[in-house]
């Protein structure tokens, strides 16, 4: 489930949604599981599953919470393929353009940049192996005007895949508490 | 196949380039867009490109496919053949492109 990290008190069309404790509650055990049903959210929480229903319905109209999807094992799913992390060295000019060309493509998954030194453009690519890989960054990457150097790392193990938690800083706040 | 010279000698596109790499997905920023660039480039280049695109039969393809030449590839094919590296692959590349660039100027005779 994707949720908006700015809550609290929102606008939006004239409307307006206040968030009190029971909607952080709601928001956590969906971020938490998706698939939980209103009774058993409602049983955790003390609360009526009609009340979770309407709470829910409400953010949803809100847009607060954007969808609710299936985090897919690839691996499990013999779906075989490979992780790269791009940094694209760009001319300042072309910066913006080349990262929304970058975004165009399905086998690209986050586009970001970063102003250090130089204008790089951080692109994830996914690929079935290096021959595709490399053959994607040739023809599709490297000839986009104001490319200037590519760096491409191979991802060969990952120790963690989490999403932002917006959660993080309220559940830090409740340990202190019951300390 | 007839090699019409003016073909193999022209300036292609962005798309249709020769873009150097030295191992996959790193540019190395170096690109040809035309025999007689990559006659240049050759000169200069990381001769860990020419020895990852040797390896991997990019040179032969690209001159083959997109200039339309087929003496070239061949001659490079040996030199892959032969196993050279380094600077002495730099100097025999250099060799050959040049040596053909001539032929098609018309500059020397064709075998």
């Amino acid at each position: 489930m994707r949720i908006d990290a700015r809550v609290e008190k929102m606008k939006l069309k004239g409307q307006e949604i206040v968030l009190d404790n029971l909607d952080w509650q709601i928001l956590q055990q969906l971020q938490e599981d998706a698939k939980q049903t209103y009774s058993e959210i409602g049983g955790k929480l003390n609360v009526a599953h009609s009340t979770v229903f309407e709470r829910i319905q409400k953010m949803e109209e809100f847009g607060l919470i954007k969808k609710y999807e299936a985090v897919v094992d690839s691996e499990k799913l013999g779906v075989r393929k490979i992780t790269a992390q791009l940094s694209i060295v760009t001319d300042p000019k072309e910066a913006e353009d080349i990262a929304k060309k970058l975004s165009g493509f399905d086998q690209v998954l986050e586009v970001s940049a970063s102003f250090s030194e130089e204008l790089i453009v951080l692109a994830k690519v996914v690929a079935r192996d290096q021959a595709e890989l490399h053959s994607f960054i040739a023809k599709s990457i490297a000839p986009l005007p104001g490319v200037l150097r590519i760096r491409t790392a191979i991802v060969t193990k990952k120790y963690k895949d989490e999403r932002f938690d917006p959660f993080s800083d309220r559940k830090r706040l409740d340990s202190r508490k019951k300390k | 196949m007839v090699v019409l010279p003016s073909r193999v000698l022209r300036n292609v596109n962005r798309e249709e380039a020769f873009y150097f790499f030295t191992s996959i997905g790193n540019y190395t920023g170096e690109s040809a867009s035309s025999l007689e660039e990559f006659q240049q480039k050759i000169k200069d280049i990381d001769v860990r490109s020419l020895e990852f695109h040797l390896f991997r039969e990019d040179f032969e393809k690209w001159i083959a496919q997109t200039l339309g030449d087929n003496r070239l590839p061949g001659e490079i094919e040996i030199l892959r053949n032969q196993k050279i590296t380094g600077n002495a692959l730099r100097d025999r590349l250099y060799f050959m492109v040049s040596r053909r660039l001539k032929e098609l100027k018309g500059t020397v005779t064709l075998r």
